[in-house]
C-alpha cells in the first residue's frame, strides 16, 4: 500500500509541526533528520531552531521525546526529570562509580561525566539501535571513563552483584512512556539494585507519578530502602525517586548543601535551592497497595 | 458385515467432555506460554530472543506431542488413558512452579549468553508438561471421530473449540490473572484444574467400559 505509507510519512511532519512538544511551543518547522526501526521500537530524530530531539515511538506518529538538548546550549537541560535527577546531588555528591540503566540521547551520562570527569560510568542499554543513534545525533561516545553495554538492565546488575561489584550511584532511567518492562519493577529487582550500592550508596529512579502504579511502585521502594525522597514537580508526569543505604538528610542539611553548591549547577540549569521544596520526604501514597514482586508486577496494567 | 451406522468411540455426552477438556487445554497451554516470559524475565531479560527461546520451545514441544499423542491414539483409545494425559501434566507443573527459581538461577550461573540460557531453561520448565498437553488434540480427535468422511469437520470442529480455549485464555491471563494473582498462583490453578479434569476422564471412562462399543 504505498499511497498509505508515503501518506503516513508525511503526517508526522505535518502534525509534528502543529503541536507543541513538551513544555515548549515549536518555533519555525520540525524536522526529522533520522528515522530507525530497531528490535524493540522506532526511534526518530527531530530538529528544530530550538533543538534535537530523540523520540520513541511504536508507531510513525506520536510517542514521546526522550531526549533533547539545545541547539544553542547543549549543556542546558531540557527537561525537568533530568533536573530532578540532578538534585539528589543534594544527597550524595560526588559519585565515582555511576550505572546508568538506560541510555536514551546520553543527556544523563554527559552531565554527570562533566560533573564528575574522573568518574568511571556504565550504561547499560537493551536497544543496539539507540546506542548507535545517541552516537551520530547525540554526540555520545564511549571512553576509558565511559563504558557501554547492550544488555538488559536487570541481567547486567545480576550478573555486577555476583562479581561483588559496587556503584556509588545507580540511575534507572529505562521506561519510556509507552510500555514498562516488569521485571525492572519489582523488589527483587530493587534488592539486586541495592546489593550494588556501598556504604553511602544511592539510586536515583525516573518514574512515573500517576494511577495505582505510583503507590505500588512507591512502596515497592519503601519496602526494600525504608525511607525515600520522591522529587515532584507539577509541569511532568515524571517523578524521581531518590534511595540510599544511609537515612536521607533533613530539610536543613540539604539547604545547607544546596548553599555550598552555589552555581555549580547553573550550566545545566539547575538551581537546587530551588528544587528542594519539590522533594517530599514523606509518602504521599497508598502505603497498602500490594507490593510489586517477580511473581506479581502487573505494572502495565496498573499504568492505565 | 454389521449394517449399524458407524459409531464413535464416545457417546454424544462423552463427546462434549472431550470438547470441554480440549478447550481447558487450549486454555491452559496459551496460559502458560503467556507466562513463560514473565517467569524468565528476571533471570534472562525481556529482549527478543527470550520470547524466540519460548515461543521455540512451545512449538517444538507441540509438535513431539501431536506426534506422540497420534501414535498413542492407534491403540485402544479410551477415555481413561486420555484423562491420564490431563492428569500427567498437571503434575510436570509442579517442578516449574517449585523448582523453577532454582533452576534458572543455576542456568544463569553456568551460561552467559542470555539467549542460550533462555533457550535451556524454556525446554527445562516447559517441554514435557507442553509435550503431553499436546498429545490431547489428536487423541481427541481419534474419540470423537466416527467416519472419515465427516473427520475433517470433526477435525476442525475440536480446533476450532481448543484454539478458542487458547484465544480465551491469551486474552484472561494478560489482562486479568496476572492484575490480580501471582504467577505461582496462577500455575498452581492451572495444575489443579488439569488434574479435575484428568480425573473426570478417568472416572467417566472406567464407567463406560462395559457400556461402550468396541470400535475397531
Amino acid at each position: 500500500m504505498p499511497k498509505i505509507n508515503s501518506l503516513l510519512r508525511i503526517l508526522p511532519l505535518c502534525i509534528a509541526a502543529l503541536l507543541p512538544a513538551a513544555a515548549q511551543a515549536q518555533s519555525g518547522t520540525l524536522n526529522t533528520i533520522h528515522q530507525e526501526k530497531s528490535l524493540y521500537r522506532n526511534i526518530l530524530v527531530t530538529e528544530d531552531d530550538v533543538r534535537r530531539c530523540m523520540r520513541f515511538t511504536i508507531t510513525e506518529i506520536g510517542g514521546q521525546n526522550q531526549s533533547c538538548y539545545f541547539l544553542d546550549n547543549p549543556d542546558k537541560l531540557v527537561f525537568p526529570y533530568a533536573k530532578m535527577v540532578l538534585t539528589s546531588l543534594l544527597v550524595q555528591d560526588n559519585p565515582q562509580r555511576i550505572l546508568i540503566i538506560g541510555l536514551g540521547g546520553g543527556t544523563l551520562m554527559h552531565t554527570y561525566s562533566t560533573l564528575f570527569p574522573q568518574a568511571e560510568i556504565i550504561v547499560a542499554e537493551i536497544d543496539e539501535a539507540v546506542v548507535s543513534v545517541a552516537e551520530e545525533y547525540f554526540a555520545y561516545k564511549s571512553t576509558d571513563k565511559i563504558k557501554t553495554v547492550t544488555e538488559d538492565g536487570r541481567l547486567y546488575i545480576k550478573r555486577a552483584g555476583l562479581r561483588n561489584e559496587k556503584f556509588d550511584l545507580v540511575i534507572l532511567d529505562a521506561f519510556n512512556g509507552d510500555y514498562i518492562p516488569e521485571h525492572l519493577m519489582s523488589a527483587e529487582f530493587f534488592e539486586e539494585v541495592k546489593k550494588l550500592l556501598p556504604a553511602n550508596g544511592m539510586v536515583v529512579s525516573n518514574t512515573f507519578s500517576s494511577s495505582r502504579l505510583y503507590s505500588a511502585e512507591s512502596q515497592t521502594y519503601a519496602q526494600v530502602f525504608g525511607k525515600i525522597f520522591n522529587i515532584r514537580m507539577a509541569n511532568t508526569g515524571n517523578r524521581i525517586i531518590v534511595a540510599s543505604q544511609q537515612p536521607l538528610p533533613d530539610k536543613a542539611t540539604l539547604e545547607q548543601r544546596a548553599a555550598a553548591m552555589g552555581d555549580r549547577l547553573a550550566k545545566f540549569d539547575v538551581k537546587p535551592a530551588e528544587m528542594i521544596r519539590h522533594i517530599k520526604t514523606e509518602p504521599d501514597w497508598d502505603t497498602k497497595e500490594r507490593v510489586l514482586t517477580d511473581q506479581y508486577s502487573p505494572v502495565n496494567q496498573l499504568n492505565n | 458385515m454389521s449394517s449399524a451406522l458407524p459409531t464413535s468411540i464416545t457417546s454424544s455426552r462423552q463427546n462434549i467432555l472431550v470438547l470441554c477438556l480440549a478447550f481447558i487445554s487450549g486454555f491452559i497451554i496459551m496460559a502458560i506460554e503467556l507466562l513463560g516470559g514473565r517467569i524468565l524475565a528476571p533471570y534472562f531479560g525481556s529482549s527478543i530472543y527470550v520470547w524466540g527461546s519460548i515461543i521455540t520451545v512451545f512449538m517444538l514441544s507441540l509438535s513431539i506431542g501431536y506426534l506422540t499423542g497420534g501414535r498413542l491414539s492407534l491403540h485402544n483409545p479410551r477415555l481413561t488413558l486420555y484423562g491420564s494425559f490431563f492428569a500427567t501434566a498437571a503434575a510436570l507443573l509442579f517442578p516449574l512452579v517449585f523448582w523453577g527459581d532454582a533452576i534458572m538461577e543455576a542456568m544463569f550461573l553456568r551460561i552467559e549468553d542470555p539467549r542460550y540460557g533462555s533457550l535451556v531453561v524454556s525446554m527445562l520448565l516447559f517441554f514435557l508438561p507442553t509435550a503431553v498437553m499436546g498429545m490431547i488434540a489428536p487423541y481427541s480427535v481419534r474419540l470423537l471421530v466416527m467416519d472419515h468422511q465427516r473427520s475433517g469437520q470433526i477435525a476442525g470442529k475440536l480446533y476450532f473449540i481448543s484454539t478458542l480455549g487458547s484465544a480465551l485464555g491469551t486474552l484472561a491471563t494478560s489482562f486479568y490473572l496476572v492484575l490480580w494473582f501471582e504467577v505461582n498462583q496462577i500455575l498452581l490453578t492451572m495444575s489443579v484444574v488439569l488434574a479435575l479434569a484428568g480425573a473426570l476422564a478417568i472416572t467417566v471412562g472406567r464407567n463406560s467400559k462395559a457400556a461402550a462399543p468396541v470400535y475397531l
